[in-house]
């Protein structure tokens, strides 16, 4: 019998044009997050990688991308479409905060008082939403996380090797630190 | 753990108070056999519920996806409203843990199921295993790789 545990589980869609980045193309680390808007879990997260941005500074680069449980969260959805359309008009990672800064109040009214809050188009914003304008994109998302060994949420990859640690802010940082 | 090659052992175990699932009624269909420790891990996006989520994409091999605990059946079916899972849970619990130890994924000292997945070709030989660490959930990319790979041998008969 093997026992799996030696094995490491790599990210098999490498980070591209397609994907909204902060931190420089250079930066030694990639850290990659599978996440929805909705599970508290990546919520306890977002104010960790927050800190850890701040420390690293240009040794690192985030990148996010969308993986709804939709059955189990039913506005994550619609709250990955608002961060694609908000994208769209250059503001991805402003309502990805505002986003996961909201979690209780996700459904599309508030969508909507977000992209007004961060001067979007909002009539375009809304015509996206009632299309389902990034369906597709989103399921590329999730497909891509799915075939890379995502194993819930958040799954972050570091360097294209999935976390399987903690990811509190100490052990995490440390971690990352030992690449550098 | 049972390896590749093995003739997949019949079995038949209760998925509600009054049906009866067996292997063998999956003949022609690639099965995925996901044996877990129990219901109800605290977490969101646990195994389950994440191969819940990515059913579709089993279907798209016409495979049929069976999750394996020892818990109760009445445990199974709140965990299956729970998590609205489109799949049967299987109820390995008289005598208890009977099917996981004839697939060798069977922890005694914790009395549960490993968290161990096997892929079944459609005429039900092991085709691929996986034994995980029991506190991580595997994911799905190995089941998707092997049920690929099924096809791409021609697996026709």
């Amino acid at each position: 019998m093997n026992r799996s545990q030696m094995d490491v589980t790599k990210l098999k869609f490498p980070v591209g044009k397609q994907d909204f980045i902060s931190g420089p193309e250079k930066a030694k680390i990639t850290l990659v997050e599978y996440g929805d808007y909705q599970c508290p879990y990546c919520g306890q997260a977002y104010p960790i990688v927050k800190k850890i941005q701040e420390k690293l500074g240009d040794d690192l680069r985030f990148v996010f991308r969308n993986f709804p449980l939709a059955e189990m969260h039913p506005y994550a959805m619609n709250a990955a479409e608002a961060s694609l359309s908000a994208g769209d008009q250059g503001k991805f990672w402003q309502m990805h905060d505002s986003l996961y800064e909201h979690q209780n109040a996700l459904d599309d009214k508030y969508l909507v008082r977000y992209a007004e809050e961060l001067g979007l188009d909002t009539s375009k914003f809304k015509n996206d939403l009632r299309n389902q304008k990034y369906s597709s994109r989103i399921e590329e998302d999730f497909l891509s996380g799915v075939r890379s060994g995502v194993n819930g949420t958040p799954t972050f990859f570091i360097n294209g090797i999935r976390h399987d640690g903690s990811f509190e802010f100490e052990p995490f940082l440390m971690t990352l630190k030992k690449i550098l | 753990m049972l390896e590749q090659g093995t003739i997949a052992p019949d079995f038949t175990l209760r998925s509600t108070p009054d049906q009866m699932v067996s292997l063998k009624q999956f003949l022609g269909r690639p099965v995925i056999l996901a044996f877990y420790p129990a219901d109800w891990s605290p977490v969101c996006g646990d195994e389950m519920s994440l191969f819940n989520h990515v059913i579709k994409e089993f279907q798209k091999f016409d495979a049929q996806l069976i999750g394996i605990s020892v818990d109760g059946i009445w445990s199974h079916l709140a965990f299956i409203k729970d998590r609205k899972l489109q799949f049967p849970l299987l109820s390995d619990f008289e005598p208890k843990g009977a099917v996981s130890k004839l697939y060798d994924v069977y922890r005694e000292t914790d009395g549960e199921s490993e968290r161990a997945l096997f892929v079944i070709d459609k005429k039900g030989v092991i085709r691929w295993s996986y034994l995980s660490p029991v506190g991580i959930n595997p994911g799905a990319n190995g089941i998707l790789d092997a049920l690929e790979s099924l096809d791409s041998k021609g697996d026709e008969s």
